[in-house]
């Protein structure tokens, strides 16, 4: 009887599923995977987070819920505090599983294996993947090998996303071609449906708009966290860029401007990101999504701003998602940001004098002046 | 910080450096620090940026902050807090002394830089000096606490309190700081006092350092429990701080972070940043010392506190312990504050005056839903 892994469909799923899904099916679990996120998923959560937690860890809870009612064996909630060198992913990362275990009663056992890559990467990353066997049962031989093959997946995966696939579709295309027998139910409706239309289709008009979207991919790529900021916009004719499909170089040549490197590890892929494209005005436009209260991004996205305003040159909006977001809010706010970016390409086509000056009207972020 | 001005100032002054000290936090610092800080960042960023407006007004030309390597915010603070600044069009130097190299000697090289010369032995000295002042602080502070909570003339300790503040911060020797913290403590214990027959109700105070340390930023909680009969017990100190985050003796801070881990172990596995995992490790402590409930505070929006209170009730539910969390921002009243603290303190009374109804009392609130 293989064990039944579930795995929620949120936080950094997005980031990390291929490699979690080729390991668990190696150690011949059976992976389930909750559903995407819905209205019932977010209410469940607000109801079993704190208030003041932010919408995506309130989603995860959601999802966590669902998955314990689908009586699986384990849920796959590891305690993920750095994935990298001298940076972390954001406090409520360090203490979810306690968080989950004290909001969320009649759990089934957690696989909360701490990763922590901060120091000795390869060696840490090996000792984790060797608990989780363990508490699998699994032979360490049979983690090894599991370990190989998740990393291969997760390469694959990278590569897609670099070819402009965003995450849920470069899932669903890995999902199209090279679906192992026999398990992976929650996802086969879906992938037959998507096979199709992965690729980013062209949309007629001579001249593209281009816009980045930037944001923490837990909330970019959920359907209901974002309002489905990606497809509307894609829908109106534009060209969707996020941070992921930047290739980690450039990336980094863009945090090369910061005084002092990020810790955090979002952030840093953010900040990079931003500065990449407002350095070389590779983009029509940037909207950044952050969630109420985000602690990194209030940082991160200060820095982002101040330096768009600077710049004077790349159109920039912000967008606070909470769990109170309307639809209808979003998508005016996009349409206006959209015309507006239409405007400024065909004045610029015009060669309008006007199109140098500051997008955002202001001379300065704010200008000094007593209270 | 708090009354960290008072050692900051010596340590400075004692190097051959002018120190400017902007005016207490008020109405109009947080008013400028939210005006131009980011919208989500803590109250304790808001303040700081209130601050350093007011200081820079007041003709500073160097700010001096400490820096951090995360994952809490502040880390990051110095940086952002430099492009704010100069993007208002003000000219100064910021320092930051970062941790691993942010030791003493760090300082040394940049102190040296500002005032020409300076010899290891002269910032010995001023070094020792301003931790004397701190230790001298903490001694009262411990003092106020515990008498606080019964004076008769209402408002008597905290005055005495401040008087011997003043002269701890007049004090420019070993020995004048020693006479400034003796005098105040023997002024302190002289206040008239109820008789300690009348046990008075104990709440700790835990959450985030700067405020839990900084009067104006949680509105004079330790006043107002105070002023309602309760004595403040408190395991966050200045001292604490200032030799964790600024001596940096890493044995040390190995050894209390294995004690904070080892108290918080059911509850929390891991360090959160910040004052999360002390939150948690704190409560427990104090449930076993006999205190009667906690009083989380914390900024808004502070990652590691969210962390911390999603897991308080069960620590609560455990120890028989009751919390209150209170988030703080620049909107908070103080009016709130008060209904929640005399509810709470009468939950407390209520709960030790019927102890045969203990398990009822102690019954646990359900916050599940299903």
């Amino acid at each position: 009887m293989p064990h039944k892994v579930g795995i929620p469909r949120a936080l950094v799923y997005y980031n990390y599923f291929p490699w979690w899904r080729g390991f668990f099916e190696a150690l011949e679990a059976e992976v389930v995977v909750s559903g995407e996120t819905t209205k019932q998923t977010l209410d469940h959560g607000v109801r079993l987070a704190v208030d003041e937690a932010c919408l995506p860890v309130k989603v995860f809870f959601g999802h966590v819920l669902e998955l314990s009612r689908q009586k699986v064996d384990f849920i796959f909630v590891p305690r993920i505090v750095s994935v990298e060198r001298k940076a972390f992913i954001c406090p409520k990362f360090m203490g979810l599983p306690d968080m989950v275990r004290n909001a969320i009663p009649d759990l089934p056992s957690l696989i909360d294996v701490t990763v922590d890559l901060r120091h000795r990467p390869k060696r840490r990353l090996w000792k984790a993947a060797r608990q989780v066997g363990r508490q699998l049962g699994a032979s360490p031989f049979r983690v090894i090998r599991a370990v190989f093959g998740a990393q291969k997946r997760q390469r694959v995966f990278q590569d897609l996303l670099v070819k402009q696939l965003t995450p849920p579709e470069a899932l669903a295309a890995m999902e199209g071609k090279s679906r192992p027998e026999g398990s992976g139910k929650a996802l086969s409706g879906k992938a037959a449906e998507n096979r199709d239309n992965w690729l980013p289709q062209e949309y007629p008009g001579a001249k593209r708009l281009k816009v980045a979207v930037l944001g923490h991919s837990y909330n970019i790529y959920d359907q209901l966290a974002s309002q489905n900021v990606i497809r509307r916009l894609r829908e109106m004719g534009v060209q969707v860029v996020t941070a992921d499909m930047l290739p980690a170089p450039l990336i980094r040549a863009g945090n090369q401007k910061l005084a002092k490197p990020l810790f955090w590890t979002f952030g840093k892929k953010i900040a990079g990101a931003a500065f990449h494209w407002l350095g070389n005005g590779g983009v029509d436009g940037i909207v950044h999504l952050v969630s109420f209260g985000c602690g990194p991004d209030s940082m991160v996205g200060e820095l982002v701003q101040r330096e768009a305003w600077r710049g004077k040159t790349t159109p920039f909006m912000l967008l606070t998602l909470d769990e109170h977001t309307g639809e209808s809010g979003i998508v005016t706010r996009l349409e206006a940001f959209v015309d507006m970016l239409r405007h400024r390409m065909s004045l610029k086509e015009k060669g309008h004098p006007g199109e140098q000056g500051n997008p955002g009207g202001e001379d300065k972020p704010l200008q000094k002046g007593g209270v | 910080m708090g009354t960290l001005y008072i050692p900051i100032k010596a340590l400075f002054e004692n190097l051959g450096l002018s120190v400017v000290i902007p005016p207490p936090p008020s109405k109009r610092t947080l008013a400028l620090g939210g005006r131009y800080a980011p919208e989500f960042a803590c109250l304790p960023m808001k303040l700081n940026i209130g601050n350093y407006l007011e200081a820079l007004e007041a003709g500073a030309e160097v700010i001096i902050m400490g820096g951090g390597t995360g994952p809490c915010r502040f880390g990051y603070y110095a940086q952002v807090q430099n492009e704010i600044l100069k993007d208002l069009g003000y000219q100064f130097e910021m320092i930051v002394l970062e941790p691993p190299q942010g030791h003493v000697l760090e300082l040394y090289r940049k102190i040296r830089e500002l005032v020409g010369s300076l010899s290891l032995r002269d910032l010995k000295y001023a070094i020792q000096l301003a931790w004397d002042k701190v230790l001298a602080i903490d001694r009262l502070q411990v003092e106020v606490h515990r008498l606080a909570g019964r004076e008769v003339e209402r408002g008597r300790v905290n005055r005495e309190f401040e008087a011997g503040l003043g002269a701890i911060d007049r004090a420019n020797s070993f020995a004048a700081i020693r006479q400034a913290a003796e005098e105040s403590l023997l002024k302190l214990k002289a206040v008239k006092v109820r008789p300690p027959a009348q046990k008075p109700l104990r709440v700790g105070i835990i959450g985030e350092i700067y405020m839990v340390l900084e009067p104006f930023a949680n509105l004079e909680v330790e006043k107002h429990l105070a002023e309602m009969g309760v004595e403040v017990v408190r395991k966050i100190f200045l001292g604490e701080w200032v030799r964790d985050h600024l001596f940096l003796n890493p044995f040390r801070l190995g050894r209390e972070r294995a004690r904070l881990l080892k108290l918080a172990r059911p509850y929390l596995g891991h360090f959160v940043g910040g004052h999360g995992l002390e939150t948690i490790a704190n409560t427990v402590e104090m449930a076993g010392e006999g205190v009667d409930g906690v009083i989380q505070i914390a900024p808004f929006t502070c990652m590691p506190e969210i962390v911390a209170e999603s897991i308080l009730p069960r620590v609560s539910q455990d120890h028989g312990i009751p919390s209150l969390t209170l988030y703080l921002d620049e909107q908070s009243g103080e009016a709130g504050l008060l209904t929640r603290l005399e509810a709470f303190v009468d939950l407390l009374r209520r709960r030790n005056l019927a102890p045969l109804n203990a398990n009822l009392h102690r019954a646990p609130i359900d916050r599940q839903f299903h």
